[in-house]
């Protein structure tokens, strides 16, 4: 089984968001970037299928050369290759587009990207794959099997979960539940020595046909200071509750 | 060329999530001066959808079940019949799964997660959350067919002197190819995802059997029950109540959190709740800084006062 971890490359989730450039760009100044949370789920389902059924990983972002450590880790964690797509990523569909045009070429029987990522949280990449490459598609995804050509998900939907079965080829779009938390890997001395040797390779990028453009962006209003109420007053709470706040 | 709104219903009963994308699509439908279409599934009684500014009703009859290709195809057909340019869908978790499909056969920029009716319709910008609820970005969509998905509980419920028709739709439906072997759902609570109030607990509550008061609450206030991360990952609760920037996210009116400390990843995913309140032993507990009410104390004597006064006062008002 070939498969593709699609990784998102993204601000670590305790990063102050500021922006500049007249509130136009991100400000990466002093920012750590790591893999997208939902895709290092997604990986170490991966390496799962690879140490178990002999399945080969290989991991790919859409995005500049400032990616590539992100994608190392990745190697480090025990991916085969990387790929990068070389172009600055300016939205979904373009993103879909190019992953696309990988997979359709290189030919992957399973493709795990995550919900969603957490910097512009589209959560529309893997459907938009699954739309262009025409293959099956489980969103949501918390549990993954495979036998030869078919395959076994859990989908978490609003109140519950599915059990749901497929077949190959598949594109995934996972969170945690993939794998439990205690099973994410650090990457140790030996994993990072062994990245370095494994091939990481860059690609021109094919099209580039966005459908939306990012204006403006505005930080949430700060809010007033929190209203304490005593232990001992709680009638209180509930009369702010009903009255002011208006929600019981 | 009309609005077209997918509004989903679960046991022929419109969900709050759908009278609420159909309010949105009558937002903008008014803002370019043309009517709406709704388009939903095994539901006859359109008249509720008529309060909320839908004009016409397609009704789909399905005996198999939800499947995102299918009804993606579906919505499709259903746009070109239309004529529609704008389609509007919520956050449930099956809108999310359809609408990056939908976009692709449309060939539509999507702007998810949604938060208020356009700025101005040409260009077309909307504003949406970005950075797990810590920013807003204003997007444009810039190709010829849009898709707004519309965060919930952002836009709210807004009623619309106006009746709606409603009418057979058969589109032809492809063949489904993830097949749904079993349903786990349980059908007596409300689900993080369609709930007004959460109520959600942290690691201090020391442990889970003493979750029946966080249950007890929820019940009294008919909300939802959520946890903060480590409570999922100890298993004193069930992964699909973790909210948070990696787990569920909430947009509720109200979020009571009870022995959460508050550190950003969880803030992040319940921002969007409009009223915070903070139950916790520590003053200095980050949460109070991004709460509206708290209480400083020990949840193990303040929560079962406040179910008791929550009881009282529903007797009052009842
Ligand atoms: C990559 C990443 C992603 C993460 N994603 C999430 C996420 O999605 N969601 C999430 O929740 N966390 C997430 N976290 C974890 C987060 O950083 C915190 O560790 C977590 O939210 C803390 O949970 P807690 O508040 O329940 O526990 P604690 O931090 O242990 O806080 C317990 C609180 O209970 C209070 N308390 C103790 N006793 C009582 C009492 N008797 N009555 C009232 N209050 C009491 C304490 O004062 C304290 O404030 C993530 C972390 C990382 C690194
Ligand atoms: N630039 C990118 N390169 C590679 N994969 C991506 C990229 N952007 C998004 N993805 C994948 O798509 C998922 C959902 O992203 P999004 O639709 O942007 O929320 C991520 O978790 C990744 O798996």
């Amino acid at each position: 089984m070939k498969i593709l971890v699609c990784i998102s490359h993204v601000p670590d989730t305790t990063s102050k968001i500021n922006f500049t450039d007249g509130d136009t760009k991100f400000d990466t100044n002093g920012v750590q970037f790591v893999i997208n949370p939902n895709d290092e789920f997604g990986l170490t389902r991966a390496m799962w299928f690879k140490e178990k059924q002999g399945a080969s990983v290989d991991v790919i972002n859409v995005g500049g050369p400032e990616t590539e450590p992100t994608l190392r880790k990745a190697l480090a964690i025990g991916a085969d290759a990387a790929i990068r797509v070389n172009t600055i990523a300016t939205d979904g569909f373009a993103v879909a587009k190019e992953l696309s045009q990988v997979i359709t070429d290189g030919a992957y029987d399973l493709v795990i990207a995550g919900r969603e990522s957490i910097d512009y949280n589209g959560g529309m990449v893997p459907g938009m794959i699954a739309g262009l490459t025409g293959a099956n598609f489980v969103n949501n995804c918390i549990g993954l099997e495979v036998d030869g050509t078919t395959a076994t998900a859990i989908r978490e939907i609003d109140g519950g979960k599915e059990t749901v079965s497929t077949s190959l080829p598949l594109i995934i779009g996972g969170q945690k539940g993939l794998v439990e938390e205690s099973d994410l890997r650090i990457p140790n001395m030996r994993g990072i020595m062994m990245a370095r040797k494994k091939p990481l390779t860059v690609t021109d990028a094919s099209t580039s046909e966005s459908k939306t453009t990012s204006v403006k962006f505005e930080k949430p209003a700060p809010r007033g200071a929190v209203k304490l109420v005593a232990p001992d007053n709680l009638d209180e709470l509930v009369s702010l509750l009903h009255n002011e706040a208006k929600v019981i | 060329m009309s609005v077209l709104v997918y509004t989903e219903s679960e046991q022929g009963k419109f969900k709050k999530a759908a009278l609420e994308v159909a309010s949105y699509a009558k937002a903008v439908a008014s803002q370019i001066g043309t009517s709406v279409t709704a388009l939903t599934f095994n539901t006859k009684d359109a008249s509720e959808l008529g309060k909320y500014g839908v004009d016409k009703v397609l009704n789909v009859t399905n005996t198999n079940g939800f499947d995102a290709k299918v009804y993606a195809d579906v919505i499709k057909q259903a746009a070109k019949q239309e004529n529609s340019k704008i389609l509007v869908l919520s956050s449930s978790a099956d809108s999310k799964y359809l609408a990056p499909l939908v976009a692709v056969n449309l060939e539509a920029g999507y702007a998810s997660n949604v938060v208020e009716a356009p700025s101005s319709t040409s260009p077309f910008t909307v504003k949406r959350t970005a950075f797990t609820n810590k920013a807003f970005n204003d997007t444009e969509i810039t190709s010829e067919v849009k898709i707004i998905g519309v965060s919930n509980n952002a836009f709210g419920l807004v009623e619309n002197a106006g009746s709606a028709t409603a009418s057979d739709f058969a589109p032809t439906m492809t063949e489904a190819t993830v097949k749904v072997e079993s349903i786990d759902k349980a059908t007596d609570k409300v689900s993080i995802a369609d709930a007004e109030t959460v109520v959600s607990g942290g690691r201090g509550l020391k442990g889970p059997e003493n979750w029946g008061m966080i249950e007890e609450l929820a019940e009294v206030l008919g909300a939802a029950t959520a946890c903060s991360k480590p409570v999922s990952d100890l298993g004193w609760r069930p992964h699909s109540e973790h909210v948070g920037q990696t787990g569920k996210p909430v947009a509720s009116n109200l979020y009571i959190a009870i022995g959460i400390s508050g550190a950003i990843q969880h803030l992040a995913g319940i921002n969007a709740s409009k009223v915070k309140v903070v139950i916790n032993t520590d003053p200095e507990a980050p949460f109070f800084k991004a709460a509206d009410y708290g209480v400083v104390g020990d949840a193990f004597e303040v929560v079962p006062q406040l179910i008791e006064k929550l009881k009282e006062f529903k007797a009052q008002n009842a």
